[in-house]
């Protein structure tokens, strides 16, 4: 095939697009509507990896489509970061799409074409964020996002998937119309554009009142970035199959909160404009709180999957850090953590459903010994702790490493305690996770003694005759898939870094 | 042919109305109602056309010349309104016969269609012509049917609502009628583009003062601008479902118009704005309306209601478009009224498929509605989306000039009220959505066919035109730019 770059780049929105009718037409048929969704993935993989290349030999990649308003383009273009956020996406995509089918049938959930379906709108949703070329090109599908993946989140169709469903849309709609819509606005008043350009595109004499207010409106109206205090959809989105909170609620979604707020800081505001503006320091250490708060909440929630979004939150602050750090340093190492925790918390989630589906378990006060039985996702979930906390041998070590720096380089120091001490809090809310489940009579549970004192017993007589019961096999293949990511992160993070480096060398 | 057109806008409805009575069956009353409505469609387009490249088009009534006679006077304003009002007015009928077998008996059906020409008649009358008195006639003409049409409901609380809008809209009427004798005491024309130039020159006495505030009013009362707005829900919400959506696309629509063409062509902007304080007024009560009317939808257990309460507020916005008196803000104001007419008339139309379905639109009757009529439901979300102004609808357009509009005078105090507005409206269209999308059916009621086809075609018409003009901005944009500006280039 011989398609010319910019098709490339149109077929990689459409194609996912596409799919969702396929797969609503092949309805009556589970097997193959899975194959028409596992294969429109591996289509845009191969899409987005030659556009990939294309942007490595120096294309300028891009596509106008509508001028919606006069002034206001739907138009997209490729740049470096963009381009690690597809990359990242559509690579995951596929390796949920396979843990989803292993999970989906296992669980026996209903209205899985529903599923796939707007899985597959969203997605399209995300690669149109990530090549959009002006801000009203992204906002445009952000709302897509939103509104797509409401039906994942009330997947259950339960009481509870409702009001998680109302608090989710609630948050990210209230604050996408009140604030984010109103910063679109008032940028191109101000602006008079709103393309996305390298530097910025405010010019050298802008209040700095009003540039302040704006990225105010910014920050918190970019709800999908989860800053506090509008978090609190990132945990009601919980109540998702595990399949959704994996793929959605830690790496589409949230990344298109943070990737939207990287983008605004590069190539809206500019770095010299940000690190002038006097409002950027108040923003850091809502931040830094949002790190740190979030992170002691997760120390407190015994719900596997509530746990992992907090530190979701937690994370996402880091990205949030990094961007208004303002120095190179801290984009890159923003933009790479985008896809570390990506990886890392993929994982995580991946063997929570796992846990969920093989032992019906998703407390972590139950979870306990469970590393005899399964064996291969503990271990999965134990490296993808450690790329999370940053230590080596996984991929979170270098993200965290230049965050680390930018903090020296500026002189924050009281975010770079701010950022260590996290580091600490991660170690204490997911490593003991792994370490009882597989040696659950070391230290004996001091809060519910007596059922523990049960379970210790119970498994210490079944110590001899544990049966080895592991998840689903295409479940098992994507845990495997994620982790070894994460490792492979870490041995080989040239491409990523480049790309890194080259969101603030290219273009402009 | 063409040189008639203005005059065959209002005409054909007209002689086509008692004809309806005279047809033997209803099928075939309905029939040619609905091609006499198609032919006016076609008519407002070609005025479209003709006045987008020739101009304003005069047409003396009988030969008589203008300031005696009466003038039909079409500008981009009114070609643009026309445009809307028999389009919403073609698509709704195309499901009336459908709709009204379940909610009027048969033998009233002829009496409906003819109604239904007579207001559709009415309304055209008062946007075409440059006549203030001839205003007023057909002002009653559209009213005195829509009162007949609205008693029509099969809910007898209908005839209670038709009495309300009967006392408040001859009331309505009674003021405009005092207004415009007013103004020709002081000019001796009825003639708006005459009034215009010699209102000037008396301007400064009690009497115009009076014949203006009596006009504003009694425009206010018909366009249900709060506090004026009481007749408004009952009225929509018993009334036959059909005319709803007809109405709720249509009447308050007109009736803006009106605000329009009286402030900025016969009063004068300078009169309008500088003399007396209608910006702030305006702007106060649109933004007063947007929030009560708003909270009260949330509130709201009958769904019919709780759209009449949804469209109130939207008026709100319309107005606060129009107080901010700038080129981009009657822009807004203009585009809303287009943009409403087509969620509105989807939403309704959308309602009378659920009223033919289930035979009442209250709340609990939607669970797992969702399931059982899955068009006709996401017609409505996606209606309600576009009220609630997600982007790629019609909604998002018109916020955006909105806003902008705002943004450009420097009042974001409201700006942000207005997106505050948006909020609410999410919260009732999702309560909706929950119960249709998340409730199981009763298990004791008989399963829920999809709605029939001839409701399916219109509604999904009118969703596909919110998504297409939501994207292809042109038609809308320029024609409510090109009426905008024309009407600041009259007064300036």
């Amino acid at each position: 095939m011989n398609l010319s770059l910019e098709l490339m780049l149109q077929l990689s929105i459409l194609i996912p697009l596409l799919a969702s009718l396929i797969i609503a037409a092949t309805r009556h048929n589970p097997n193959l509507r899975e194959g028409v969704t596992i294969t429109t993935c591996l289509i845009l993989i191969y899409l987005v990896v030659n556009l990939y290349q294309g942007l490595s030999w120096g294309a300028t990649i891009s596509v106008f489509w509508w001028e919606l308003l006069p002034g206001l383009t739907i138009s997209f273009d490729i740049e470096p970061l963009g381009m690690l956020f597809a990359l990242v996406a559509s690579f995951l995509w596929l390796v949920t799409t396979c843990y989803a089918i292993g999970y989906m049938r296992s669980h026996r959930e209903k209205n899985q074409t529903r599923f796939y379906l707007f899985f597959a709108i969203a997605m399209s949703a995300v690669m149109a964020i990530a090549f959009s070329a002006n801000l009203f090109t992204l906002f445009i599908f952000y709302e897509v996002l939103t509104l797509s993946t409401y039906p994942l989140v009330t997947h259950a169709g339960t009481e509870k998937a409702k009001k998680g469903g109302r608090v989710y849309l609630g948050i990210l709609l209230s604050t996408s119309i009140m604030f984010f819509l109103l910063a679109i606005i008032s940028t191109w008043f101000v602006a008079g554009s709103l393309d996305f350009k390298l530097g910025g595109i405010f010019s050298t004499d802008v209040d700095k009142m009003i540039a302040g207010t704006l990225l105010v409106l910014f920050i918190f109206g970019i709800g999908k970035a989860a800053i506090m205090p509008f978090h609190r959809w990132l945990p009601a989105a919980m109540v998702a199959p595990t399949p959704v909170s994996a793929f959605l609620h830690a790496v589409a979604v949230v990344k298109v909160g943070v990737f939207t707020i990287l983008k605004v800081c590069i190539y809206i505001f500019g770095l010299d404009l940000l690190s002038v503006l006097p409002i950027t320091q108040f923003l850091l250490y809502l931040a830094g709180a949002s790190v740190l708060l979030a992170s002691l909440v997760a120390m407190r929630q015994d719900n596997l999957k509530t746990r992992l979004a907090y530190s979701t939150v937690s994370q996402l602050g880091y990205i949030t850090i990094g961007a208004l750090l303002a120095t190179s340093s801290g984009v890159i190492g923003s933009s790479m953590h985008v896809a570390m925790h990506a990886f890392g918390k993929i994982t995580l989630f991946f063997c929570a459903g796992a846990i969920l589906v093989t032992l019906h378990k998703s407390k972590i006060s139950e979870m306990r010994g469970i590393g005899l039985k399964m064996p291969l996702t503990m271990i999965a979930f134990f490296i993808a702790s450690l790329s999370i906390i940053g230590v080596p041998p996984a991929g979170g070590t270098w993200s965290k490493w230049f965050l680390m720096m930018a903090t020296i380089e500026t002189e924050q120091w009281l975010l770079m305690v701010i950022l260590m001490l996290s580091s600490l809090l991660n170690i204490a809310y997911l490593l003991p996770i792994s370490f009882h489940a597989f040696f659950p009579n070391l230290i004996p549970n001091k809060k519910q003694p007596n059922k523990s004192s049960n379970k210790a017993e119970t498994s210490g007589n079944n110590q001899t005759e544990v049966q080895i019961k592991e998840a689903p096999l295409p479940s098992l293949i994507a845990i495997a898939i994620t982790t070894l990511g994460c490792l492979i992160l870490f041995i080989y993070p040239q491409p990523l870094f480049e790309l890194a480096t080259a969101i603030l060398t290219k273009r402009g | 042919m063409i040189a008639h057109l203005p005059v065959l806008q209002v005409i054909l409805p007209l002689m086509a109305a008692p004809i309806c009575l005279m047809l033997k069956r209803a099928q075939l009353a309905w029939l040619f109602s609905l091609i006499v409505s198609g032919l006016a469609f076609w008519v407002s387009i070609l005025l479209l056309q003709q006045v987008m490249t020739s101009g304003v088009i005069s047409y003396e009534l009988g030969g008589w010349e203008a300031p005696w006679g009466i003038e039909y006077r079409i500008d981009k304003l009114n070609a643009f309104v026309l445009l809307t009002i028999t389009a919403i007015s073609t698509t709704v009928l195309f499901s009336a016969q459908t709709s009204i077998a379940k909610e009027i008996v048969t033998s009233k059906h002829r009496v409906f269609y003819t109604l239904y020409l007579l207001s559709l008649t009415g309304m055209l009358g008062i946007v075409v012509t440059g006549d203030a008195f001839n205003v007023f006639v057909f002002l009653e003409i559209s009213s005195l049917s829509a009162y007949a049409l609205i008693a029509m409901g099969n809910d007898r609380r209908a005839l209670w609502a038709s009495y309300q809008y009967l006392i408040m809209g001859t009331i309505g009427a009674t003021f405009i009628l005092i207004g415009i004798g007013l103004m020709y005491q002081m000019t001796g024309t009825l003639n708006m583009e005459d009034l215009s130039q010699r209102l000037p020159e008396v301007a400064q006495t009690r009497t115009v003062f009076t014949a203006f505030v009596f006009v504003i009013v009694g425009v206010c009362l018909k366009l249900a601008l709060f506090p004026l707005h009481l007749w408004l829900p009952n009225a929509y919400a018993y009334a036959p479902s059909i005319v709803t959506a007809f109405f709720a696309a249509t009447s308050t629509k007109v009736a803006i118009y009106l605000l329009i063409r009286f402030t900025f062509s016969v009063f004068g902007l300078s009169f309008s704005f500088s003399t007396i304080p209608l910006q702030t007024l305006f702007m106060a009560l649109g933004l007063v309306g947007i929030f009560i009317a708003s909270t009260s939808a949330i509130y709201q257990s009958n769904i019919k209601l709780l759209f009449a309460y949804s469209s109130i507020a939207q008026i709100g916005y319309m107005i606060v478009g129009f107080s901010i008196s700038t080129v981009t803000g009657l822009t807004a104001s203009l585009l809303h009224l287009f943009n409403h007419a087509l969620m509105k008339s989807a939403i309704f139309l959308a309602l009378a498929a659920v009223m033919f379905r289930l035979g009442s639109v209250q709340l609990n009757n939607f669970h797992g509605l969702g399931r059982q009529m899955p068009l006709t439901m996401a017609a409505i979300v996606v209606g309600g989306l576009s009220l609630i102004g997600v982007p790629l609808t019609v909604g998002f357009v018109s916020k955006w000039y909105l806003l902008t509009a705002l943004l450009e005078q420097g009042w974001w105090p409201v700006a942000i009220l207005i997106l505050l507005g948006s909020i609410l409206t999410v919260i009732y269209v999702w309560r909706l959505v929950e119960v249709a999308y998340f409730k199981e059916p009763s298990a004791n009621k008989a399963p829920v066919k999809e709605a029939p086809i001839s409701f399916l075609i219109p509604i999904w018409t009118l969703i596909i035109a919110n998504i297409y003009f939501g994207i292809d901005t042109r038609l809308s944009v320029q024609g409510a730019q090109a009426a905008a500006e024309s009407l600041f280039g009259v007064t300036l």
